[in-house]
């Protein structure tokens, strides 16, 4: 059981709230592309896509990388999916460990009640 | 009704979560059956804390555990199958508050996190909340990716088969005793 902030949910959600922006996904989903071709492709300026790029960058959707004076873009699910899986195995480690932990409570617990009794014989 | 009496005959573990609530940070909460001093007492007497840290079934044990527990006080881990095989972790106390709080540092990497341990006592029950502070986002994405696979073969497959796995596995219970 993974969860995720709400306000991680928003920005996801925000992000895919707007048409150009799930086509920009969609054609990633395609093949990595740049700002360029992006623009070109959704007959916006290059300053309009780059906006809508930045929304989905930080939503960790997008992730891009500047060879020269080309940034590509592409898509950056896989990361999201990672840290989830990630998480969930770090959970379990603890989770793991907090169950013997209960063992130690509870034998805790009874050597109280034990050492109560003792003291009120 | 039937449900219930089953869920009394085979108590449920409490459930554990972890969220990673911003770039740099991680929440654990998990409710423990009884008083914040007894949970306190088995986070900070080391012969209590030997028992639970490392699960019987990573096949790992704590082949030392040092934990000076008051403020400045230093704390030393080891973990392995032996002395050959094995990983420190380390670190010092700033914050103790008896049966409410702790706080302590992860020195093994300058990257390592500031971890908080609340216990929060309601009904006879401890709400336990443990909060990891990494010094940048990159340091806890890269955490994040070094334990990558970490898991496999470790916790589920018993012993680890290989020198590989072994380490894999104490990256995994590093990232959570070193930098937890």
């Amino acid at each position: 059981m993974v969860q995720y902030s709400q306000a991680r949910f928003d920005v996801s959600f925000a992000a895919l709230s707007d048409a150009t922006r799930r086509g920009v996904l969609e054609r990633l989903g395609r093949g990595d592309a740049s700002i360029t071709e992006l623009a070109e492709k959704f007959h916006m300026t290059l300053t309009g896509m780059k906006k809508h790029v930045g929304v989905l960058e930080r939503a960790e959707l997008v992730t891009t990388e500047k060879v020269g004076r080309v940034r590509t873009c592409k898509l950056g699910l896989r990361r999201l999916e990672e840290e989830a899986a990630w998480i969930e195995r770090y959970r379990e480690v603890w989770a793991a460990r907090f169950d013997e932990l209960d063992e130690v409570v509870e034998e805790l617990k009874q050597k109280e009640k034990v050492d109560g009794r003792k003291k009120r014989e | 009704m039937d449900a219930r009496r089953e869920s009394e005959a085979t108590p449920m573990k409490n459930p554990t979560t972890m969220e990673r609530k911003s770039e740099r940070e991680l929440v654990l909460t998990r409710t423990f059956n009884g008083p914040a001093r007894i949970v306190f007492d088995a986070w900070t007497k080391p012969e209590l804390l030997k028992r639970w840290w490392i699960p019987k079934s990573t096949g790992m044990s704590l082949l030392s555990c040092e934990a000076d527990v008051r403020v400045g006080g230093r704390y030393r881990f080891e973990i392995g199958q032996d002395a050959s095989k094995s990983m420190a972790f380390f670190g010092k106390y700033i914050e103790v508050i008896p049966n409410s709080r702790l706080v302590w540092t992860n020195e093994e990497s300058d990257q390592g996190a500031l971890t908080t341990v609340t216990f929060e006592e309601k009904g006879g029950k401890t709400l336990l909340v443990l909060h990891e502070l990494y010094p940048s986002k990159e340091a806890l994405d890269t955490v994040m990716a070094g334990m990558e696979g970490g898991m496999e073969g470790g916790m589920e497959g018993g012993m680890p088969e290989s020198f590989a796995e072994l380490d894999k596995l104490l990256d995994t219970l590093g990232a959570s005793v070193g930098r937890s």
